[in-house]
């Protein structure tokens, strides 16, 4: 039992850290709490649904940035979407770079489009692989017979 | 919560069925989740025209679902392609079938001319996403306690008074404090108590409060 308090323990300190980091906010913990025995895979078949959502929208933001003349109202669209799917999941590091590429769009700039672009592929590459750990952590501490304990 | 959705499964009639409409995935899925642990029966489509489909707006008659479910409250999202969030609202409310369903906005946008729009086209409530449990349980208190006012009173209630009403019992839980990660400096609060006296703007203005 000794080593499924360490894995909680590590699970805990994880899982704080991503909030500390400002990687994850309060609405993360929110979905958290849903997850129950009638769906004990909530949490990662929401981030499996945000993961995909993002590549499609990226791709797309991409495309469109590639046009001669770009179309910033379909950048815009994109960047729109990819901002309420990162609020809904608690991301909050994309969300914040979705906010500044908007006023991009808005002002129609497509070297600071291009850049948001960038940095929103940076932190959702970044937010993959720290809930994929996250999401690790807790198969290995099912696995050893624990539970996952809940985080305030 | 969840214990009581077990034992309100056998007296179906009790469960609220809900077609919420969402263009995003992620979205869908959380809502979804929220309503059957606030123990309703959920549809859940991707868009204004499917959700009409499933009322048999664009054909047959009455408000029963493919699955022969009575929908009770639409939940739909504002800004979505094709037709929005307000033009499904307006459809709703200027059908003679549907018009007494209830509808709730849900934007991530806290837009002020919005909220109105939607409120005036005959919105329940317009909600900022994300949607929080605290919401969808408050929805579920206020439709219950309108839904036994309306049948003691024979008839549909005053919205107004209504809303009066809502206003004493929802103050006492306050959004704010289900709300952690709310600071909303909120200039316009004056300007709307101002501008506009009838009380459904101001509980409107509470859930303002829960913006980011």
């Amino acid at each position: 039992m000794d080593v499924v308090n360490q894995m909680q323990r590590q699970f805990v300190d994880y899982s704080t850290s991503l909030h500390r980091e400002g990687i994850l906010d309060d609405q993360f913990t929110q979905l958290q709490k849903l997850q129950d025995e009638n769906s004990p895979d909530f949490v990662v078949e929401v981030a499996s649904l945000f993961f995909e959502d993002c590549e499609k929208l990226i791709n797309n933001m991409a495309r469109a940035l590639e046009q001669q003349g770009v179309d910033f109202k379909q950048v815009d669209a994109s960047v729109h979407q990819l901002k309420g799917s990162s609020s809904s999941i608690g991301a909050v590091q994309v969300k914040n770079v979705c906010i500044a590429f908007r006023s991009f769009c808005e002002a129609q700039n497509r070297e600071g489009c291009l850049r948001c672009l960038q940095q929103v592929t940076h932190e959702y590459s970044l937010l993959k692989n720290k809930l994929q750990t996250l999401f690790r952590l807790e198969q290995q501490i099912l696995a050893a017979g624990g539970s996952i304990p809940v985080i305030e | 919560m969840e214990v009581a959705g077990e034992v309100l499964q056998s007296g179906s009639s009790q469960e609220l069925h809900v077609l919420a409409v969402d263009d995003s995935y992620v979205d869908r899925k959380v809502i979804e989740k929220l309503l059957k642990i606030s123990s309703c029966k959920v549809t859940a489509v991707e868009s204004g025209s499917r959700a009409l489909q499933f009322l048999g707006l664009d054909g047959e008659k009455g408000s029963l679902g493919f699955n022969g479910l009575k929908v009770n409250l639409i939940m739909t999202d504002y800004s979505m392609p094709g037709m929005t969030g307000y033009e499904l609202l307006k459809k709703i409310k200027r059908s003679s079938a549907f018009r007494e369903i209830p509808v709730v906005i849900m934007s991530s946008e806290n837009i002020l001319t919005r909220i109105d729009s939607c409120l005036e086209e005959g919105a329940e409530e317009f909600l900022v996403k994300p949607v929080k449990l605290s919401d969808v349980k408050r929805l579920m208190k206020d439709r219950v306690s309108r839904g036994v006012t309306e049948e003691q009173e024979g008839r549909r209630v005053d919205k107004r008074k209504l809303e009066d009403d809502n206003l004493t019992s929802s103050s006492s839980s306050s959004p704010l404090s289900s709300s952690p990660s709310t600071t909303a400096s909120f200039g316009c609060d004056v300007s709307i108590s101002e501008l506009l006296p009838s009380p459904p703007h101001s509980s409107k203005r509470a859930k303002l409060h829960d913006a980011d």
